[in-house]
């Protein structure tokens, strides 16, 4: 027993250190993009370190609590990590994540950098990451099911119109409406998309302004309830998380959904993928669906910035490391293999991306990220994303007149700590 | 047991009693310092390994405590304890947790106890069949949790073809209801051979001769199983139900693998895993596990009374 003890603790001892005796620099990744990344560990690896990536499950929340739990406990082997933009400000509030010093912040916020992505990495008047790379949602759908249901996609399209057609063409919506991350995504989205928000004043952490309990919240609510509504919902609209929308793209007539920019890459023909040319060049994209009539779409934000851990031994070797991983030529790497989009101006004007991606489709991205709607930043966006999604699930419950109205008087004694999450 | 072995009266037998008593005493009482000296490593051990948690957790239980602010602790209480209590969430997830206690262990008593029979009768392949019931309670509760999740998956599960009645893209986990039978489905599955195993001690138990007895008596199988066996196998009912039962109360890797406890699927135990690791709140986290620690006491008693009064009645009382 106590041998086996001992065992364990020098087995977590020695992994600190490489097999040449050189330091170790553990970076705990999501899945988006896994191969690009251990290429970059091991491109970005120096003769003083070694950077091993380990990996993080795929939900931003479970990622969140596993990483959570290593830095509670002041973990000094937790040195890079890939954060999801929305948890910096808890885990920086924490004294989890280092504040970058100004030497090595100005290499990775630069004026290449742009704004959106660039913001999400600032807290209390400190740089705690770098952005790394930047994700937003855009409308994909099959064209042959747009025009089979006689809708101009050359002109800015409602949430209402999209859900009539694909019922029209006997196609589907695919969203993401799970309870999880990627279902806030989507309200925060509608919300904004209606010139509202969820809530305001997060700098006053628990004493925030929730203001879902607005017509904005209504509209949002309007549109859930809609395609829960309708036949163009997909049967499991209450599971739906990223993934399980991918399949009806090709399925009978096709399907209209909102997802990343990862989609591209994934229809894409090429090694071990099913998917014809012919079946690709069916694909259209769109800006994202507004919420209302007249008021531009606000499409999700998202991406990953690489934060370094507050207990790693040598910090300024998790600064170099982080820098290295996500320069330009990081970026261009992962928008080319994995189609995770820049965040870097200058990487969306190269030759590799230009190759890999179509011109329209490029300036589609930047324009959704330039109009995003970012979600709350606040230390405390767990709870307020939790009570969000805990009131607005499942989607087939939603009901304007009472939902916003509802999740506002949740969330509001939530953050007072006087309800359970 | 020697002082009976030496009593054949006599003033000399009692003094030799005397004695053998005491010499019996002093060796009982060496035996039992020992005893003392070699288990108290393991007692040592257990305090700190279980008793310093659960006191621990009690302290906790009375602050505002969150790791991601852990200088704002501050001592409020039971102020945790009136807002778990008072809040609907709690009383919904103790409601839906007894729910799939009373049911999963209704199911699993009636099957477990036909697995039992057939585990105890078999004449043929004894090992083979008794291996292949108790397969499922090889397997890890997460990987039948996910076993079952694929199977009820509308995209590529087989139930949805295999139930005439049921639509092919029907979404098991899009409603409370259907979500729930599904995760019991999964629970019932991977538990029943536990119990069939518990029955199967009890049947053990029951004397051959009664049964033949009964049999003599002109009794039919049913009449035999419910006047004889069942009465002679309570005891061991009992500690089925109430092993299981305490089990299932505690009901997690199910609901965290099929549907992370959305629909309202979410158990007690679920709730408590979501304030302390995923709201990293350790201090209301804490007062849950103290009312989950209660809750799971009152319901072992409430099933050791209601027993009690079965047996009372089975005896004509």
């Amino acid at each position: 027993m106590a041998l086996a003890a001992a065992a364990v603790v020098a087995g977590g001892l020695l992994s600190a250190c490489g097999e040449s005796g050189k330091p170790v620099l553990n970076w705990y990744i999501n899945p988006d993009g896994q191969d690009t990344l251990t290429q970059l560990a091991a491109d970005c690896s120096t003769d003083d370190y070694d950077i091993q990536i380990q990996l993080l499950p795929t939900g931003a929340t479970d990622q969140r609590t596993q990483l959570a739990r290593r830095l509670a406990a002041s973990d000094s082997a937790t040195n890079l990590m890939s954060l999801d933009p929305v948890f910096v400000p808890e885990f920086a509030n924490a004294g989890w994540i280092a504040e970058w010093p100004e030497e090595w912040a100005s290499k990775v916020v630069d004026d290449d950098v742009l704004e959106g992505p660039a913001d999400t990495v600032r807290w209390d008047d400190g740089v705690y990451a770098a952005p790394q790379w930047a994700n937003t949602q855009v409308l994909w759908y099959r064209k042959s099911l747009a025009e089979k249901a006689g809708l101009d996609m050359s002109q800015p399209v409602t949430w209402q119109q999209v859900i009539d057609a694909a019922a029209e063409g006997g196609g589907t919506v695919g969203v993401q409406a799970d309870r999880y991350e990627a279902y806030m995504v989507w309200i925060n989205s509608l919300v904004a998309g209606a010139g509202g928000d969820i809530v305001s004043d997060t700098e006053a952490g628990k004493d925030a302004q929730v203001d879902i309990d607005s017509q904005a919240g209504k509209d949002a609510a309007a549109v859930i309830q809609a395609l829960a509504d309708s036949d163009a919902a997909q049967p499991d609209l209450t599971v739906s998380r990223e993934g399980t929308s991918l399949p009806f793209m090709y399925d009978d007539n096709g399907e209209f959904m909102t997802n990343w920019t990862f989609v591209y890459k994934n229809y894409e023909p090429g090694d071990g993928k099913d998917f014809t040319q012919e079946q690709f060049d069916d694909l259209g994209f769109a800006r994202y669906p507004r919420t209302v009539e007249g008021e531009e779409s606000r499409p999700p934000v998202g991406g990953i910035d690489v934060a370094v851990g507050a207990f790693t031994d040598d910090l300024d070797q998790g600064f170099e490391a982080a820098t290295c991983v996500s320069n330009a030529q990081a970026q261009q790497q992962l928008a080319a293999n994995d189609g995770l989009m820049p965040s870097r101006q200058s990487v969306y004007d190269s030759a590799e991306l230009k190759d890999a991606f179509p011109a329209e489709l490029l300036s589609l991205f930047q324009e959704s990220l330039d109009a995003g709607a970012p979600r709350p930043k606040s230390a405390y966006y767990n709870l307020i994303s939790g009570a969000i999604q805990a009131s607005w699930h499942s989607p087939r419950s939603v009901d304007p007149d009472t939902t916003p109205a509802d999740s506002a008087a949740y969330l509001e004694a939530v953050l007072r700590g006087e309800a359970l999450l | 047991m020697s002082a009976v072995a030496t009593a054949p009266g006599g003033t000399s037998a009692k003094k030799q009693q005397k004695n053998g008593r005491n010499e019996l005493s002093d060796r009982l009482k060496a035996e039992n310092s020992l005893g003392q000296r070699l288990v108290a490593p393991a007692v040592a051990i257990m305090l700190l390994v279980t008793a310093f948690p659960i006191l621990r957790a009690l302290y906790l239980s009375f602050y505002n405590y969150s790791l991601t602010s852990p200088d704002d602790r501050e001592f409020i209480g039971i102020s945790n304890y009136v807002t778990a209590l008072s809040d609907g969430l709690f009383w919904r997830d103790i409601a839906m947790t007894v729910l799939y206690m009373v049911v999963t262990v209704a199911i699993e008593l009636v099957i477990g106890f036909a697995f039992a029979l057939v585990m105890h009768r078999i004449v043929f392949a004894r090992g083979v069949i008794r291996t292949s019931i108790l397969i499922p309670y090889g397997i890890i509760t997460v990987v039948s949790g996910f076993a079952w999740q694929f199977a009820f998956t509308s995209s590529n599960g087989f139930v949805n073809g295999w139930l005439p009645f049921i639509d092919d893209g029907f979404n098991w986990f899009g409603d409370t209801t259907p979500a729930v039978i599904a995760i019991m489905v999964s629970e019932i599955w991977k538990t029943t051979p536990f119990m069939s195993l518990l029955l199967l001690a009890g049947l053990a138990q029951v004397s051959e001769d009664m049964i033949e007895a009964a049999k003599v008596d002109g009794a039919g199988w049913w009449q035999r199983l419910f006047r004889v066996v069942l009465p002679n196998m309570q005891a061991a009912i009992m500690v089925a139900v109430l092993f299981r039962a305490l089990d299932a109360y505690r009901i997690f890797d199910n609901i965290f693998v099929m549907t992370s406890g959305a629909v309202g699927t979410e158990s007690i135990s679920f709730l408590v895993y979501r304030q302390t690791i995923e709201q990293f709140q350790l201090g209301m986290g804490s007062a849950l596990s103290v009312l989950l620690f209660l809750s799971v006491l009152l319901v072992a008693f409430i099933i050791v009374k209601l027993f009690r009064v079965d047996l009372a009645r089975a005896r004509g009382e």
